[in-house]
């Protein structure tokens, strides 16, 4: 994944002639050399014959758009083309399309003629390399940052939701007998046996405008039928099912660390005056803090880098880093780009996982 | 050390039950003096925790009232109570240093620092634990620890505190030693303290009165060596020390003095808790009271099963009477008996040391 971030062999496999007469271009005023052009017809033969062209074209088209169709039409032109030295090739080209005839062109060519770039990186934080040096892309363009900023900052909520939730039913399952907090465990993990996909879309089911809830709502009174609540396809949805999923993450860890917190501490702190909240907040939440780190790094870690969820309940507003990441990889087939996010997907949560060692400590965390 | 014979805590019929059915505690009426060392000592599942927490307020009673220096306190939360308390595990706060620990019974109370370090410093000077204030619980030992527990309950200066076992974990010396100690800072502090234990020679040494609990029913209040010489019942003198019965049937009745006949042999007791003519009852004689001759009141015959040399004293099982439990203590003196394991022999005791009892199945 690390090398695709940043490999671009492309260019300098399928023109190989072509790179090496255009590193001897160096005033870039001027268009290159008759003999580049010469490389180029040759090389674009052979890439014909293997349908490279188009790769190639699409691979320039991230960096400036519409070179995809000017490879595709030179490519039908060259392929009928005998490759003799004595003919004029630079007129040819500009004669196939204008494209040859820009200056722009050819220094983007040589930008990205080394076997490896920066280039994927620097799209991944909204950044360009432009024949004029990094720059920052136009703001119609930036997306990366943004979404990066999102899919943490609903990550911390949704973590803080499964806290908030899932703090009390692990303090309940852990102080009831055992035949209760089986029954209540196996509540708990019940989910696991159905598909993460129906759980997704029951809460689809719910919330969506013509949904149950919506329909209460309505039905209640407390809201029209005309402005039914936008519930779903939104942060709202994704937030909403993701902590519902991500629930007994968080439930787990903290239940097997409360449950070896003997109940002789809580009472100790009462008999020696605390009481029902001081004992809480000074003896017992302290103890039960391994399970909350450990409860917290793991949901959102799986948050951070959740895919179907927003996928299917995210609309535009409430989807992650990780869609995007899936649409390069499977649609846009940028597996550079995708590559370059996931890479920094992964540099953060190892950087938010050493914060936290750093501020509570990893041995702290007990997983059971 | 003076029992003001003041009613400090009091039970009235204070019944518990937890699951609704099997009564845990049955009836129960105790009355604590101020400044009095009070032990519940019974079988494990007897229900003296059940009365300790009643008392701490962490458990409710079903039925009864439970009283604290004259105010009823059913209805007061534990931490209203202000009852120093001792578990057996120790209870320490493990993220808390042992100054902390301290401190934390005196920060709820929002005592002033200055004031804090004092009693903090005077409590562990207490427990002779001063120079470990800044130790965390885990970086001490058992006995360290039930030291630190101990002060801290002790720190915030309750007028009553309720230890739970508190020596059950340590080794036999330490725990000897504990007893000691915490019978002198009871008798320093002039507290009252309520102490449960199922180890009869920790409630003996260390008492003013032991309540005897068995099946949820105290069987008898009353001091150490009233508790060991006049038992009221088989299950009393059968708990507490060394105990020889006969089981047997009342056949007379002369006053204080019943006839009891066992496998037709006639011994006469103290009616303790017999009954009528004709109804069954246990005999129990101690061990120490028994002669082997035939110079007192009752004489039996008696075969020696097993000779124990034991150094101050010869334990020696006998079998008497189909009994072959019956154990005597032969002080070893110059003027010794000298047994051999086969001998027969007459054995004897008097009237009076030996009680007819309630008839124990
Ligand atoms: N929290 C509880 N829930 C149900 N039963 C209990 C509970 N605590 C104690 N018991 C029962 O009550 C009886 C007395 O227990 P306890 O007071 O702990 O006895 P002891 O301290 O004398 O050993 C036992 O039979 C025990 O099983
Ligand atoms: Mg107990």
């Amino acid at each position: 994944m690390l090398f695709r971030s940043v490999e671009n062999q492309i260019v300098s496999r399928t023109l190989p002639g072509t790179i090496e007469e255009l590193s001897k271009w160096d005033d870039d005023s001027v268009l290159p050399s008759e003999q580049v052009y010469y490389q180029l017809a040759k090389d674009l033969k052979i890439a014909v014959e293997n349908k490279t062209h188009t790769r190639l074209g699409s691979r320039l088209n991230y960096e400036m758009s519409g070179i995809a169709s000017t490879f595709r039409k030179t490519g039908r032109s060259v392929k009928k083309w005998d490759i003799d030295q004595q003919i004029n090739y630079k007129e040819k080209f500009l004669n196939i399309d204008k494209k040859w005839g820009n200056i722009e062109f050819w220094r983007l060519l040589k930008l990205y003629s080394p076997k490896v770039t920066s280039g994927y990186f620097l799209n991944a934080v909204d950044l360009i390399k432009t024949t004029e040096g990094i720059s920052q892309r136009d703001e119609t363009e930036r997306i990366y940052l943004f979404l990066f900023q999102r899919t943490i900052y609903m990550s911390v909520l949704i973590t803080l939701l499964c806290l908030l939730m899932g703090y009390p039913v692990a303090y309940l399952i852990s102080r009831l007998p055992m035949k209760s907090a089986n029954l209540l465990l196996i509540f708990v993990l019940l989910p696991f046996w159905t598909s993460l996909l129906v759980r997704t879309s029951a809460w689809k089911v719910l919330l969506q405008q013509e949904g149950v809830i919506n329909d209460i709502l309505v039905f209640v009174g407390l809201v029209g039928d005309l402005d039914r609540l936008q519930l779903i396809n939104n942060q709202f949805g994704t937030i909403v099912a993701m902590t519902h999923i991500l629930l007994p993450f968080m439930i787990l860890p903290l239940y097997s660390v409360m449950k070896t917190i003997p109940e002789s501490y809580v009472k100790a702190a009462k008999s020696l005056g605390a009481n029902e909240w001081t004992s809480f907040r000074r003896v017992y939440f302290p103890q039960s803090i391994p399970g909350v780190g450990a409860g917290c790094i793991l949901v959102f870690i799986l948050s951070i880098g959740y895919y179907i969820t927003p996928e299917i309940v995210g609309g535009t507003s409430g989807t992650f880093i990780s869609n995007r990441i899936a649409y390069h990889i499977s649609y846009s087939l940028n597996w550079g780009l995708g590559a370059a996010l996931a890479s920094i997907l992964l540099v953060a949560v190892l950087i938010l996982y050493y914060v936290y060692d750093k501020i509570i400590g990893i041995d702290n965390v007990k997983l059971g | 050390m003076s029992i003001k014979n003041q009613d400090f805590v009091t039970f009235e019929n204070v019944q518990k039950t937890y699951d609704g059915k099997e009564l845990v505690v049955k009836n129960l009426n105790l009355n604590i003096y101020r400044g009095e060392f009070l032990t519940m000592l019974g079988p494990s599942g007897s229900g003296k925790t059940t009365c300790l927490m009643m008392l701490a307020g962490f458990e409710n009673s079903t039925n009864g009232e439970i009283k604290l220096n004259g105010n009823l306190i059913n209805n007061i939360p534990p931490y209203k109570r202000n009852i120093g308390m001792v578990f057996q595990n120790y209870a320490l706060f493990p993220h808390m240093s042992v100054a902390e620990n301290l401190a934390f019974p005196l920060e709820v109370r929002k005592i002033e620092k200055a004031d804090r370090d004092k009693k903090i410093t005077r409590a562990l000077e207490m427990v002779k634990m001063e120079q470990f204030k800044n130790r965390m619980p885990a970086q001490l030992s058992g006995g360290q620890q039930q030291r630190v527990a101990l002060a801290r309950s002790l720190v915030f200066e309750p007028d009553l505190v309720l230890m739970d076992e508190p020596l059950g974990a340590l080794d036999k010396q330490l725990r000897e030693q504990m007893q000691y100690e915490i019978k002198h800072l009871h008798e320093e502090l002039e507290i009252t303290v309520v102490y449960v234990t199922h180890d009869q020679s920790e409630a003996l040494t260390m008492s003013d009165r032991v309540a005897v609990f068995n099946d949820g029913v105290i069987q008898q209040l009353a001091s150490p060596n009233e508790l060991y010489e006049k038992p009221t019942n088989s299950f009393v003198a059968q708990f507490i020390g060394e105990n020889n019965k006969f089981d047997g049937k009342v056949i007379s009745i002369d006053g204080e003095i019943v006839t009891v006949e066992v496998n037709g042999n006639e011994f006469k007791a103290l009616a303790v808790n017999s009954g009528d003519i004709g109804e069954k009852t246990t005999i129990s004689i101690r061990p120490e009271r028994v002669r082997i001759d035939d110079s007192l009141e009752n004489v039996a015959d008696a075969e020696v099963v097993e000779l124990i040399y034991l150094g101050d004293h010869i334990r020696c099982r006998l079998s008497v009477e189909k009994n072959s439990k019956f154990i005597v203590k032969i002080p070893n003196s110059i003027n010794n008996y000298i047994l051999k394991r086969g001998d027969k022999k007459k054995i004897s005791w008097n009237a009076a040391d030996c009680r007819a009892l309630d008839y124990e199945l």
